[in-house]
């Protein structure tokens, strides 16, 4: 997919206090895509994101929105009514929730006539229109970020930015807001950052994932790619790539390579991946809990290259799923769903067989693993 | 107890009577505290503002100052300001010692930090990142700043409502800088100390409770709109 680039980042830094807390060399954001930014607090989310909206002044570096590079705060003012942003906390001004809806468009003059439609279509879009005259303060918190939402969308911004949005709610507001702004996001081809810590979040709402760790960004890519593919032990478990081991391949022909886990030289646990390496190479071996099953015993007919006896550690609710650890002689950890979980009987020192396609696992090549593992 | 219902009696009737030197003197209070207060939330609030929008050094001090400011006693602001007003002060030129306009000088020295701590207060009261919310809805500078002060219209009316108490009703500034001159610059707080001191307590009480109807209407209206914007 090609898409031009809306609004564009060159060695961005940003000093509070003294102390870097931003280093971006490069970043694009391109027409139509959302882009999700996560990381752990701190890795500097919410800094480069109130960069990009213009609210906040690089130290070093240069914006670019569109042909335009925001050189002083007269251009970061007519960039700022082209974007808006939505906070964690919805922050509404005290009085109706049509009001509030209103707010922007009033900030641009435009006549009341001319607000009320627009302020009644995003109420509806977004299920508040029984609302309307309802004080923001009465508000639940679902309520309250829905109201923010359409304060945010009726502005038709070029760019939406995202701030943590969902993580002051409690479950099931968010789950309907998320599938909301799915849909808004889908049919609007709204341009939007969005910021969480949740890779379930980013999985449904974004093209794009960047991990951020220390004011960088450690990875940026298409979703898939960074969630199967991460390229350093960070990233992998900041995804959910719960299974890390270190490995040293054993052989390698055809595209596929034998590996052999853990530390022991004397272990016969051997792991089968795709590529293509050197023997005695050091690598991680990652695989993602949701790409291993779980059977009572070896199954033949099954396609998985990769299938080991284990037992049963821990048993740990996980939303919808269960997430099972097992001993395999390693660690190893598994997604099933409940039904599953009483039809095998999971529960810790059960004996089970755990197997995953090669295809599943993912091989993390790096400079100087060795150091950081 | 009976002093008191007398002076009752006589307010009532000399407010009823349009006592023309009583209502000069009430008419006068309300004036020069009236706009007293006006100056005062505007310099005020406008360095509230300043304040709590920018940061820079020495910001912990400056607030420390406008708190201590918020408890200046009136005699000391009124010795100040007779100082600066003299024949030969530095402000002696103006020529306005012993006329209202010293008065309000005096009032709006002393209601301006009530109001700007205060108010500073109720904005730093208000969310931290409601200001970046404002200006990312499309606000330029000046819509922010009055956005905020929108948001923050409950602890400012408050902050207003006790800068004007502290002006209606403060005597030392007043007495020294207005001189209690009859028919000139004579208010109800000075009348009263110069009633009671010569032993007129049905006159003072009389002086006072009508203070205290001004006080309280003025600050009844004042809370009327407080409340009326509350409920929107």
């Amino acid at each position: 997919m090609t898409r031009a680039t809306l609004l564009q980042v060159r060695n961005l830094k940003v000093h509070r206090g003294g102390a870097q807390v931003l280093e971006i060399p490069a970043l694009d954001l391109r027409a139509g895509e959302v882009l999700a930014l996560m990381g752990p607090n701190g890795a500097g989310k919410s800094t480069l994101m109130l960069t990009l909206a213009g609210l906040l002044p690089p130290s070093e570096g240069d914006l670019q929105f569109g042909q335009t590079i925001l050189h002083t705060r007269a251009d970061r003012e007519v960039f700022r009514r082209r974007m808006t942003m939505v906070f964690q906390d919805p922050l509404l001004f005290d009085t109706t929730v049509a009001q509030n809806i209103a707010s922007g468009l009033k900030l641009r003059g435009m006549p009341a006539a001319e607000r009320k439609p627009r302020v009644a279509d995003w109420a509806g879009r977004l299920g508040i229109e029984g609302l309307l005259n309802r004080s923001a303060r009465q508000l639940s918190g679902g309520e309250a970020q829905r109201t923010a939402l359409a304060r945010a969308f009726v502005l038709q911004p070029e760019i939406l930015f995202l701030d943590e949005p969902f993580s002051a709610l409690d479950a099931h507001a968010r789950e309907g807001l998320i599938n909301d702004l799915g849909h808004i996001l889908a049919q609007t081809g709204t341009t939007a950052v969005i910021s969480t810590h949740d890779q379930a979040e980013a999985a449904r709402l974004a093209h794009r994932l960047a991990v951020m760790q220390e004011g960088r960004i450690v990875q940026i890519g298409g979703l898939r790619e960074v969630m199967n593919h991460p390229e350093d032990p960070f990233v992998a478990a900041f995804v959910g790539m719960e299974t890390l081991l270190k490995g040293r391949v054993v052989a390698g022909r055809e595209g596929l390579i034998s590996l052999r886990i853990g530390k022991d030289p004397a272990s016969d646990r051997e792991v089968v991946a795709l590529g293509e390496a050197q023997p005695g190479q050091m690598v991680l071996v990652g695989v993602r809990p949701e790409h291993v099953s779980l059977s009572l015993q070896t199954d033949n007919t099954s396609s998985a290259r990769n299938a080991f006896v284990g037992a049963v550690t821990k048993v740990i609710p996980r939303g919808p799923f269960f997430k099972v650890e097992l001993d395999c002689g390693f660690f190893l950890s598994a997604y099933v769903t409940a039904q599953s979980l009483s039809e095998l009987g999971l529960e810790p020192g059960r004996p089970v067989v755990a197997s995953f396609k090669a295809t599943s696992v993912h091989l993390i090549r790096k400079e100087g693993l060795d150091s950081q593992l | 107890m009976e002093l008191i219902w007398e002076g009752l009696r006589k307010a009532l009737e000399l407010l009823l009577r349009l006592d023309p030197e009583v209502l000069g003197i009430t008419l006068l209070s309300l004036k020069v505290s009236g706009i007293a207060t006006l100056l005062s939330v505007a310099l005020g609030l406008g360095l509230a503002v300043l304040v709590a929008l920018n940061d820079f050094p020495g910001k912990r001090l400056v607030i420390a100052l406008m708190n201590t400011g918020m408890g200046l006693p009136p005699v000391v602001v009124g010795l100040f300001v007779t100082v600066l007003l003299w024949r030969n002060g530095p402000f002696g030129f103006l020529g306005i010692l012993y006329t209202p306009a010293a008065i309000i000088l005096a009032q709006s020295v002393i209601a301006t930090p009530i109001i700007a701590g205060l108010g500073l207060a109720a904005l730093q009261h208000l969310p931290p990142g409601l200001r970046l919310q404002i200006l990312s809805l499309g606000a330029t500078r000046s819509q922010m700043v009055w956005l905020l002060l929108k948001e923050a219209r409950l602890p400012l009316l408050a902050a207003v409502m006790a800068g004007f108490g502290g002006v209606i009703s403060e005597v030392g500034a007043s007495i020294m800088v207005g001189g209690n001159l009859k028919g000139s610059t004579r208010v109800l707080t000075t009348a009263t100390v110069m009633e009671t001191s010569r032993g007129n307590f049905e006159i003072a009480f009389a002086l006072s409770f009508i203070l205290l109807v001004l006080a309280f209407t003025v600050n009844a209206l004042l809370t009327h709109l407080q409340q009326r914007s509350g409920r929107r």
